[in-house]
């Protein structure tokens, strides 16, 4: 609702509103970012890219749903294609490991963890590397479906693609991380 | 009776999603399977702690700063509005643009049924239902809102015996926030003649400002005046009366420009 009334304000020129929008939606939107990118400064563009694209195209906005909803339809395109065009720019590039070790041996090859602290930073160096191994397309369908709890209907427009194929995206990135992170904890 | 398969990996994903159709049949197979239970239960340990990654932290204030970063670019790419641009009648110097055109939101929500019917063509009254509603929604945020500092007041627990400073700062921010957008609504209540409206908004306004004015941590007694101000003017009873009544206004349907003195 709280959107409705940003979109309709800035669509209709009132700065001030615009910035009452950009105020509400934006922790949420960098949340969203930085779950797609895993980067802080990649979600600091993609907000950015997202507000200012929202406020060029206002007249797009469909009053029937929410803001909060276009947002985030606008912030995951964003996102998907900064994470594109880091996939271009990436290809052909060796992978970080000069051997290509699944990232659960390198970090099985690691010392045994000496307390929380350092089992703590070590899931969160897994699970980041497990998401940077999904495709743009499976991060965006899993941070959708399991980070945001967007339904397959409201993942489908998103993506561009059917519900079935959604569930398949959502299958291979959740197998993906699985093989990633078999007998974390 | 047939006799289930093992679940395959899909169903359990399903399954923790919530996304499968036969849901009764997956539990209940889970139940009488330690295999698939085994299973399911890896699966969900894995995306818990997928879950678990923490994401960096921003304040209060990092709205503000996306805005403060935005506004330049912001000036370089103006809106399209859809319909009829209201700007262009609008002109002023730039400081008072921003707080006019908002005055300018609120009159066409509350005057609108003062205004007389006009030969209007569609485009102009999406834009003038789309103001309604944008103003009806600021309005009930703004009152929800106002509501909340008013109860985190009466509700706060007083210093007691130990006779300390009380701590106000939080709901202080919060009251600080509110009074540019209570002077604008009030303003504009007070133009379009809504009286009612403008009192309790005035009312409220310098209830927010006596709380924004104070230091941070006040005394026990300085803190139980101004509950008690809070209480002997009713101001909370009467935000909640207007903010029910924006709301119900909220929940009708769009009218058309013909209907809209019905309001």
């Amino acid at each position: 609702m709280a959107g409705t009334v940003a979109v309709a304000q800035a669509r209709a020129g009132e700065p001030d509103t615009f910035r009452l929008l950009v105020e509400q939606h934006s922790r949420a939107l960098f949340r969203l970012a930085y779950r797609m990118t895993g980067n802080e400064q990649d979600a600091e563009d993609v907000v950015q890219e997202t507000l200012l694209r929202a406020h060029r195209h206002m007249g797009s906005f469909e009053e029937r749903s929410s803001m909060a909803t276009w947002l985030h339809r606008i912030a995951t395109n964003c996102a998907l294609d900064l994470l594109r065009q880091r996939q271009r720019h990436d290809k052909g590039r060796e992978s970080e490991d000069p051997e290509g070790h699944p990232i659960v041996e390198r970090l099985a090859g690691h010392e045994p963890a000496q307390d929380r602290l350092f089992f703590n930073v070590q899931v969160k160096k897994r699970n980041e590397s497990a998401m940077a191994r999904l495709t743009p397309t499976e991060r965006t369908a899993f941070v959708l479906r399991h980070f945001e709890g967007r339904g397959l209907d409201e993942i489908a427009p998103a993506l561009g693609l059917r519900v079935g194929a959604v569930k398949n995206t959502i299958f291979r990135a959740v197998a993906k991380l699985r093989r990633e992170l078999e007998g974390l904890a | 009776m047939k006799v289930m398969e093992h679940l395959t990996e899909e169903q359990l994903i399903e399954h923790y999603y919530r996304d499968d159709e036969d849901r009764v049949t997956v539990e209940g197979h889970l139940t009488v399977c330690t295999s698939c239970q085994e299973s399911y239960q890896s699966l969900a340990h894995m995306l818990e702690a997928v879950s678990d990654s923490p994401v960096p932290e921003r304040g209060e204030g990092y709205g503000r700063e996306v805005y403060a970063r935005l506004l330049p670019k912001l000036e370089m790419q103006k809106p399209a509005p859809a319909g009829f641009d209201w700007r262009s009648w609008f002109r002023m110097p730039a400081l008072a643009t921003a707080g006019a055109l908002a005055s300018l939101l609120l009159v066409a929500f509350l005057a609108g049924r003062l205004l007389p019917r006009s030969n209007t063509p569609a485009p102009t009254a999406n834009t003038a239902q789309i103001r309604e509603r944008v103003l009806l929604v600021a309005v009930g945020d703004h009152l929800d809102r106002s509501q909340m500092v008013l109860l985190e007041l009466s509700n706060a627990p007083d210093a007691g015996a130990r006779n300390d400073l009380v701590d106000i700062s939080s709901e202080q921010k919060w009251a600080r926030d509110l009074v540019p957008d209570n002077r604008l609504y009030r303003q504009t209540a007070t133009e379009v003649g809504e009286t009612g409206m403008a009192s309790v908004l005035e009312e409220l306004e310098r209830l927010l400002l006596d709380v924004a004015n104070r230091p941070s941590k006040i005394s026990e007694s300085e803190f139980r005046a101004l509950r008690k101000r809070i209480e002997d003017k009713g101001i909370l009873f009467k935000v909640r009366v207007i903010g029910s009544e924006v709301r119900e206004r909220e929940e009708r349907p769009p009218v058309s420009s013909a209907d809209r003195g019905k309001l």
